[in-house]
């Protein structure tokens, strides 16, 4: 009797961990939902929508300029934040605001992106605190689920202008 | 049961497991001497398939075994230099909630090259004050959210000097045991060079950080 329980308990000790290895292997290398707050990435992704973040081009090194990517913060590991890349290691970008009077460029280092928000007026973002090592980011955002009436649509940059094609 | 374990299998069944001769051994094995047998096998199969997120999670979660290369942690990690490279055990559980204290050997995800990992000595945590080696501030105050590492082989280095402190999301484990060449097994303990210590700490306090150490060893 007491062989039964002890092979029960192993046995549903066993699942658990497999269903969480499988579950924290599609969250680290497939996907993972991601619940949004904040103003900073309006219009594009507004307060409280629901997104679908895929992990495979950032572990395979293929995030471009214009994707919307969630990463950590630098100033607080356990915040993520959502911003829009502007540009990869070595290309030319604006650090101005879009009202500022004289435009300031510079170049983003090795190894780092240059995050904005699409909310030019209200986002926090590389242009306070500077370029953003490329390790952390954490996905590239592929898809939004919520609200139904926009489900599956992620429109191009509305400040498109900001992301300088040097090619 | 145990004068005819093939009553175990059914026809049909027996022919599907034919194939795998290993199998119907151990399966009349654990007919003989427990109840569960089958039902082990059946998991056994089924978690060699699992085997493989299992061990990537083990990896990603719990520890992470790596072998250094370069001078650049003389003579704490590698001190015959390119002869025989060290192979340390990262410590991932531990650095789960980003706490680590100064004198950890650490290992991070370089700022400058996202594919390539560097294993350095945490200086000086967020808040500390510090005298820097070279960087372009002589006195840097470490922001929040960030760390500052330095190599032990001062000079020989790339490290914090260069590129300035490190945010604390590209940390990736902590050093914990040296567990190659065997002649060298040992634990890593913290330590800080005693003059690399931050000239004042975040907390305001002088020795906070070493009894913090002190503590950690006696574990």
């Amino acid at each position: 009797m007491s062989a039964r329980l002890y092979s029960k308990v192993l046995g549903f000790l066993g699942y658990t961990l497999q269903y969480s290895c499988i579950a924290h292997c599609t969250f680290e290398y497939v996907g993972e939902f991601v619940v949004c707050s904040g103003p900073s990435m309006e219009p594009t992704i507004t307060n409280h929508d629901v997104v679908f973040s895929e992990r495979l081009s950032r572990h395979l090194y293929r995030i471009e300029k214009g994707d919307i990517v969630i990463a950590k913060s630098p100033f607080d590991p356990n915040m993520n934040i959502c911003k829009r890349v502007i540009g990869l290691e070595g290309d030319k970008v604006c650090t101005s605001g879009p009202s500022d009077t004289f435009k300031t460029h510079t170049f983003v280092p090795r190894g780092h992106v240059w995050l904005e928000g699409d909310n030019l007026q209200n986002s926090t973002d590389s242009r306070s605190y500077g370029p953003v090592p490329y390790g952390l980011i954490r996905g590239r955002v592929c898809l939004k689920l919520w609200p139904p009436h926009s489900v599956g649509t992620l429109t191009e940059s509305p400040n498109a202008g900001r992301i300088l094609r040097t090619e | 049961m145990s004068s005819n374990p093939f009553t175990l299998t059914s026809p049909t069944r027996h022919t599907q497991v034919i194939p795998l001769r290993h199998e119907v051994q151990v399966l009349q094995d654990m007919a003989q001497t427990a109840g569960f047998g089958r039902k082990y096998v059946k998991a056994f199969v089924s978690g060699f398939f699992i085997a493989v997120p299992v061990t990537v999670t083990a990896l990603d979660r719990l520890a992470y075994v790596a072998r250094v290369e370069g001078a650049s942690m003389q003579p704490s990690l590698n001190p015959q230099g390119a002869s025989s490279s060290d192979v340390v055990l990262l410590n991932r559980w531990s650095v789960r909630n980003y706490e680590v204290q100064r004198g950890d050997i650490v290992s991070v995800v370089s700022p400058k090259n996202p594919k390539q990992k560097i294993i350095k000595r945490v200086i000086a945590l967020e808040g500390d004050f510090i005298k820097t080696l070279g960087y372009k501030n002589r006195y840097v105050r470490v922001p929040d959210g960030h760390l500052w590492i330095e190599g032990d082989h001062h000079g020989h280095s790339f490290d914090s000097n260069t590129f300035g402190p490190v945010s604390l999301g590209l940390l990736h484990g902590r050093a914990s045991h040296i567990i190659w060449p065997p002649t060298r097994w040992q634990r890593i303990r913290p330590c800080v060079p005693p003059d690399r210590r931050p000239l004042f700490d975040g907390r305001g306090s002088e020795d906070d950080g070493d009894d913090v150490n002190d503590d950690d060893n006696t574990k």
